[in-house]
Formats: C-alpha cells, structure tokens, sequence
C-alpha cells in the first residue's frame, strides 16, 4: 500500500479513537483504550514516515479523496519534507500516549482529554499531508480547535479560559492571515492545489506580502514574538502531556507551514526574503529565554522556552534564505539541515521536559517553583530524566541540542560570504543574540532544575513527592535515550535529512556516515568539524575517573557535618537560594529595556513589626505596546458603531441609500 | 432591431425615469398617488412594447399584472386609505424639493455612467434599459429616504420596485415565474405596509415617522 494511504488510514484510525473517546468515555476502559490506539497507530506512522524517508525519499506518494471544495477534491501528498515532520509529530505523539496511559490516571477531568487528544493527532497530521490550501486550512482549523478544547479542559479556572479566549483569538489571526497568503498564492484564476501553486512560479510583487502574511499566519501559532502572548497562557493550562504535545510538537507543523509556503509554493527566493525571518527569529530566541527566566511557574518557563526554541529554528530558516537567495546553496543546506536537526530536537526535549514537569506536578500539585525543591531525593527517576532534557535543552554536549545549535552557528560564521552588507552586518548580530539566547538557556535550566529538584523542599508537598509511575517514566526515558542518541550519532540524522533539505534547496550537504569515527563535518574539516561520540565517550571517561580518583585519593571517610547552617543550625528552607535570587542579576541587566521592570522595597522603620517587602513589577512589551492599542482601538470602534443600533428608519435607509451611491461612484470612476 | 423598435423603447423607458422625477416633486399625496399611477401605465406599457419586440407572450401578462395592481388597485386603495386617515394633503420633505430634484437629476447621471462603463458588450437596449432602470431604482430610494410620511415611502419602494420590473424585462429570457414573484412579493409587502400605516395611526395619531422615530428616541 502506498505510504499515503497508511497514513491516511492513521489518520482516520484517530478520528474513530475520537468516537471511541466519547462514547466510552466515562467507562474505566476508556484511558487505555484511547491512549493504547494512539500509541499503536502513531508508531506505525513513524514507521511509514521513517521507511519512506529513508528508502524513497524522491517518490512522492499522492491521493485525492472526493471531499472539500468539489472541483479540486482533497488533495494528500507524502514528500520528503512531510514525511520528516509526520516522524515528528507522530513521535512525539507516541510518547505523549505512552506518557498519558500512566499519568492520565491523575487526570481529574477525563472525559475532556479522551475524545479530543486523538482530533488534535489526526488534525496536526492532515495538515502535514494536505496538498491543497483548503485542506490545509481546514486541518489547521481543525487542530486548533481540538487544542483549544484541550486548553480548556480545566475551564472553572479563570485563567485557564482566558487562555482558551486569547489562543483562540491569536488562533483565528493566525488562520486568517494564512487564508489571504493561499487566496494571493492562488492567484485569479483560483488554483488551490498547492501543484498549481508551485507551477505558477514567482509571484511578482507579491512575494514580500505573501511572505509577510505567512510569517505572521505560521508565527502565530509557533510563537514568534511579539505574535506569542498566547503561548505562555496556553500551553501550561492543558495537561501535561497536552502541554508536551503542544510545546513540542504542534508549533512545528507551523514551522512545517512555514517552510512549505516559502520555500516549497513561493518559489525561489530572493535575499532579501531573510532579512524579517532573520529579525522575527532572533529577536524571539532573545526575548523568549528571557521570559522564560523570569518565570517561576515551571509549566510557564518550559512555554517561554519553546518561544526561545523556534526563533532558533527561524533564524536556521532565515539564514537558508538569504544563502539560497545568493545561491550559496551548500550554505542554504547547511542553515537548513539546522533548522530542521533543531526542530527534531526541540520536539524531543521539550516533550521530555514537560512530561517531567507533569510528573512534577502529579507528586507535589505545585507548578510554582518556590514551592519545590530537594525533588531528586523523593523523585530520582524524573529528576534524572529532567536533568537530560535540561542539559540537552540547554545545548550541552554530547546531547542533542548542542549538535543542531553547533550547526546552526557554523551556518552563521559563513555569513561573511554574503554579498549584501545588510546581511553581512546582520547575521553576526543574529549571531550574537543567538549566544546570548543559548547561555541564558542554560542559565534558565540551571535554574529550574536547581530550584526545583535540588536544595531542601520548600513546602509540605515537596517532602511528601513520590515518584510517578512506570509508564511515565519509560515515556520519558525513550526521550531521553533519543535525545542523546541522536545527540552522540548526528551524522545519521543530518544524512536521514539530506533528501528533506535536497528538496527545499536543490543541494545537501555533503554525507557524513562516511566521515571515521562518525564525524561531522559540515563544511570542510579545515574550518570544523564535531564528533559527538568521542565528546560522549570522553565525558564519560573522565567523568568516571574523576569520580574515581576523589574517592580513591581523597579522603574516602564519611563526615556528616551541617550544610549551610553559617550559625543557623534550623534554619527554614525558605532562606535559601530561590527561583527569584537566581533570576535577580539577569533581570538587573535586562529588565529595564526588556520588561521595563520595577523594583521596589518597602522597609519598615525600625520598631515596627510589620515585614519588609520587596515587589518586583515586570512589564510584557508585546501586550503593552502591540494588544491593548489594538483593544483599545477596537473598543472605541464598536463603541461608536454602537450607535448604529439606535438609527430611526429612515436613517438606516439612508446608510443603506448612500452605501449604494457611494459604490456606484466608484465604480463610474475606476480607471 | 430596427430603429424604430428601438426608439420606442427607449422613449418609454425614459418618461418612466421621468415621472420618477415627477414623483420627487410633488407635494400633495393625492397627486403623489396619482402621479404613480401614471408611472405604472407607462411601465405596462413599456412592458408590452417589449413582450412585442421580444416576441415574449408572457411579458403581456406582467404588463397587464402592472396595469391593473399598480395603476389601479394600489392607487385606489391608497386613495382610500389617505383619506380615511385624512391626510390627503401633507407631504413632509426632510429635504427641500429643489435639493432633491437636484440630486435625483445627479442619481440618473450617475446610473448611466455606470452601466454605460460596465455592460460595454452587452446589447443596446438591454443597456439603456438597464440604466433607465437603475435610474428609477435610486430615485425610488432617494424618495423613500428624503420622505417623512410613511405612505410617500410606500409610493417610493413601489417606484423603485418599477424600476426593477423594467430591468427584468429589458434583459431577454428573463423567467416568468421571477416577473411573478417579484409583482406578488409587492402586493404582500403593500398589505403589510396598508396594515401597518393603521396600526401607526392607530398608535400615534399620524403617519408621520418621526413619531416612531421620537418614541424609539425615548426608550433607547
């Protein structure tokens, strides 16, 4: 059968899951049932996706079902590029099952999860196959609805349901803007087949629109700043392994509808095209660590830094437009299998990361950082499991998001090949913020981690932690072991992408297997080159024998002695190193201009027996100076359109008379 | 078509635009009335001269619809109701007549100039047809918006719904069952309307809008 049809038939296996979902959905069955279906089909779609990319990746696999608009019918279509995001998708979405099998059980509100967790599967999936914008767009509707359902699915909450409202506003925005990029794709004569699209070739002047319209439509549903307000809200109200679908995988079939409009329908593009990705996509990776520091809700910092994750992913996509547009097309490769190495990347440590905050969450109830603490010794298998995703997420090496961050930066120190000084004095601009992104990363993982499983617990809830059950726990040691896997051999993914990348830039780099001792080198071992084995294997050694030698050498007696106690034998877990002390020197730096943040301290005089109090104000830019004018705007509107209610007839006679006339004019009057 | 055909047409499509303007001016409802009237058997017999060019047998039918629902039945039912109401004589302009005949000259310039620019491959007659027609449908509005008096609306959407029969039947092949359809939809809104002028009356003790308009005023 043709990869096509399996995956279509996966696709509808989930949509008869959400059947299932509802009618059993109040019996026990019903979490197994839903989650056991959705393990099976997703695997076996990772497995149709995986054989596909790997045996014929050339072959495009098509169908037409006699559904949607009746004279193009809906159009499906497996190439190399969906292929590598339905890998994806349907990986994350396995383990996300595998992880709600078992902390689906602590679920207060099934029956809201069951039916639309399998619809937002299905619907991520058909937009990754749609080869028609209408398809497209319905599947893209249809995903974010049965998000937004899950988003709600805790909705007494009052801040979970404004979540709800801001997603589904930013949502429809977004679907919005998409719709007017297909309608200008599709040109006059109304051709919606995305074959058709990309028979027409390069839409003249339209280009920087359409460009414009599918950074805004994909941006908004990946997060791009100052389009991410209702990341942060969103992705923390849903469950935790909804969450990890959303962080980790669903702003990825938005960078896959990026990179299909622009480099697949769009044609081929011209410099210049890089520059507002350049912008869009490092001003986000910035902007987004920094949030995520600030945060002490950990659910909220894991969202922060999926913001931070894709403007990462779009400077890769950025960067592969200004090479390609230069026809420096090993460079666009480069850029782009960065991109895409990333995109595996985040979807496998951001998963990771949020099942361990769910599991957090399952043992303490407590999503606030300065409520946990000491986690490693009541949990140590989800704080071992955290750590990976940490170090990974915070590029470390041997792990996996180092390899694709390293990429990344060789893709930017060629910048000084560019012919155009914009670039040339952009990238490295780029270039640095993207540094700064990673170290503050890291500093931002040290921090959650540190916080929440090191020290001594904070509350009553921490002390009492257990860890979560074994399902869980395998869901995230699969992830783990995946991320550094493809962390130690990434010479098998950059190969596995080269037909990916070959498709969207008529190159790839070269191959890397053939490399000894499984190198990389991606552009000529004189510049660099990386091998994450030999980085793994000497970290372990020496780690070893470090361990080792301090045991051996050092004294090897035992000395109990009170820690931390500077005179304070007792004192409360309260003093010690918060989530805010951590974040203080960083908000100190950039706070002002970031977040026009305001400290103030409100002593007591001496004598009185009220506490001292110090609050910290923070300010988010992108609401203040890009929403509420916009809301404003818009309420002062529909307050003045409010009078139109209250017209006597002959009034609205005359709206309806000179609305008439006045079109009647223009049309006298058009050239 | 011959010239002749031609010229006839275009003469009766013209006096209909013309008694619309008739309509702008007058300033007592009985004449208001009867000026109608009169614009109803110019459009029979507009209608007719084109069932006979066309060669259309049904056109006759809606010419004869035309004649005795529009020239008579509403007009002698109008009469009636007005002066049973008594208010044969009041016509209250929001806008003074000069103004409004002034407009409405502008109104038919401007319905010619665009279906002039718009239909450039479509039929000769069928074009000054449709301009006339769009003439009289804005002249209609114009009167429905520029009158207070509830029944010199009523004359102005029938005006304007003239307006729409010409345009129907200046364009060839047009359904009969459209023609139908569009009389009788008059004749039920004209019902509605004749109930609704006494309900009004009964209410407010005349027929002039504002008093609606002042009540609504009030509540809202």
């Amino acid at each position: 059968m043709a990869p096509i049809i399996l995956l279509l038939w996966h696709v509808a296996v989930l949509l008869c899951t959400v059947g299932l979902g509802v009618v059993i959905r109040r019996s026990a069955l019903a979490r197994r049932a839903v989650y056991g279906v959705s393990i099976a089909t997703c695997g076996l779609a990772v497995a149709v996706a995986l054989v596909h990319l790997l045996a014929s990746p050339a072959i495009d696999s098509i169908a037409v079902l006699p559904l949607g608009l009746p004279w193009i019918g809906a159009n499906f279509r497996l190439d190399a590029l969906s292929a590598f995001f339905v890998l994806v998708i349907n990986l994350g979405g396995a383990a996300a099952s595998l992880y709600g099998l078992g902390y689906g059980r602590h679920e207060s509100e099934p029956r809201r999860v069951l039916p639309f967790f399998p619809a937002f599967l299905a619907g991520m999936n058909l937009v990754l196959l749609a080869d028609d914008a209408f398809t497209f767009l319905l599947s893209w509707e249809f995903m974010s609805l049965a998000s937004w359902a899950l988003v709600m699915t805790h909705h007494r909450d009052d801040d979970n349901r404004r979540a709800g409202y801001v997603y589904l506003v930013m949502a429809s925005a977004g679907t919005f803007a998409l719709l007017l990029a297909f309608g200008l794709l599709a040109g006059p004569e109304g051709g919606y087949a995305f074959a058709t699209m990309r028979a027409r070739g390069p839409s003249g002047d339209l280009t920087g629109l359409v460009l414009t319209l599918a950074l805004l439509g994909t941006g908004s549903k990946a997060g791009l700043v100052p389009l991410h307000v209702w990341l942060p809200l969103a992705h923390p109200a849903a469950p935790s392994h909804v969450s990890a679908l959303m962080s980790g995988v669903m702003t990825k079939v938005a960078v896959y509808g990026f990179i299909r409009i622009v480099f697949d329908l769009l044609g081929p593009p011209a410099w210049w095209w890089g520059v507002p990705v350049l912008i869009a996509g490092a001003g986000t990776a910035a902007l987004g660590v920094l949030y995520a520091l600030m945060q002490n809700d950990i659910k909220r910092v894991l969202a922060y830094s999926t913001i931070e994750n894709i403007g990462l992913i779009f400077v890769g996509l950025g960067l592969a437009l200004a090479f390609e547009g230069n026809g420096m097309k090993a460079a666009a490769a480069l850029a782009m299998t960065a991109a895409l190495f990333h995109v595996l990347n985040h979807a496998l440590f951001k998963s990771l990361l949020f099942f361990g905050a769910g599991a957090v969450l399952t043992a303490t109830g407590e999503r606030r950082m300065e409520m946990l603490g000491g986690l490693l010794n009541r949990m140590p298998a989800t704080g071992l499991l955290f750590l990976v995703g940490a170090a990974a997420i915070s590029a470390l090496p041997p792990l996996n998001g180092f390899a694709s961050e390293w990429l990344m930066l060789q893709a930017i120190l060629l910048s000084p090949d560019l012919p155009q000084w914009a670039l040339k004095l952009l990238v490295p601009v780029v270039g640095a913020l993207l540094a700064l992104a990673a170290a503050l990363a890291a500093a931002c993982f040290v921090r959650a981690f540190g916080i929440t499983f090191l020290g001594r617990p904070r509350s009553e809830a921490a002390t009492k932690a257990h860890d979560v059950d074994r399902l869980s726990i395998t869901a995230m040691a699969i992830l783990a072991l995946l991320c550094l896997f493809t962390g130690v051999f990434p010479a098998l993914i950059i190969d596995a992408l080269a037909p990916v990348v070959d498709g969207l830039t008529d190159t790839r780099m070269p191959v890397q297997t053939h490399i000894a001792w499984l190198s990389i080198v991606p552009i000529a071992e004189s510049r660099s080159s990386y091998n994450g084995l030999l980085v793994f294997l000497f970290i372990t050694v020496s780690a070893s024998l470090a361990a080792f030698v301090i045991h051996r050498v050092a004294s090897n007696r035992v000395r109990r002695a009170p820690a931390w106690d500077c005179g304070f034998p007792n004192s409360s877990p309260a003093t010690q190193y918060t989530a805010n002390s951590f974040a203080q020197p960083v908000r100190r730096v950039f706070g002002g201009f970031a977040f026009r943040a305001t400290e103030r301290v409100d002593m007591p005089a001496p004598g009185d027996g009220r506490p001292a109090r110090m609050t910290v104000t923070l300010h988010d830019l992108a609401w203040e100076l890009v929403y509420d004018p916009v809301v404003g705007l818009v309420n002062v509107l529909a307050e003045r359109l409010n009078h139109l209610q209250f017209l006597t007839i002959r009034r609205y006679l005359s709206l309806v008379f000179g609305a008439l006339v006045l079109l009647l004019l223009i049309i006298a009057s058009w050239p | 078509m011959d010239k002749f055909a031609f010229d006839i047409a275009h003469f009766l499509a013209g006096s209909l635009v013309l008694v619309s303007l008739l309509l702008l001016y007058q300033d007592r409802l009985s004449a208001l009335l009867n000026v109608f009237a009169f614009q109803a058997v110019v459009l029979a017999l507009s209608v007719s001269w084109q069932a006979y060019v066309q060669g259309a047998p049904h056109l006759y039918l809606t010419a004869a619809i035309a004649l005795i629902v529009k020239a008579i039945v509403i007009p002698v039912a109008l009469h009636r109701m007005i002066r049973r109401l008594g208010i044969h004589r009041e016509v209250e302009t929001a806008l003074n007549v000069g103004t409004t005949m002034l407009a409405g000259l502008a109104l038919v310039a401007l319905s010619i100039v665009v279906v002039l620019r718009v239909t450039a491959d479509a039929g000769t007659l069928a074009r000054e047809d449709l301009a006339f027609a769009l003439s009289v449908v804005l002249l209609g509005l114009l009167m429905m918006v520029t009158r207070r008096n509830a029944v010199s609306q009523v004359v102005g959407f029938m005006s304007l719904e003239n307006g729409l029969i010409l345009a129907a039947t200046g364009a060839k092949g047009m359904p009969f069952v459209v023609e139908i359809s569009v009389a009788f939809s008059v004749l039920v809104a004209f019902i509605v309307i004749g109930i609704f002028l006494f309900r009004i009356r009964e209410c407010f003790d005349t027929v002039d809008l504002q008093a609606l308009d002042d009540l609504r005023e009030r509540r809202g």
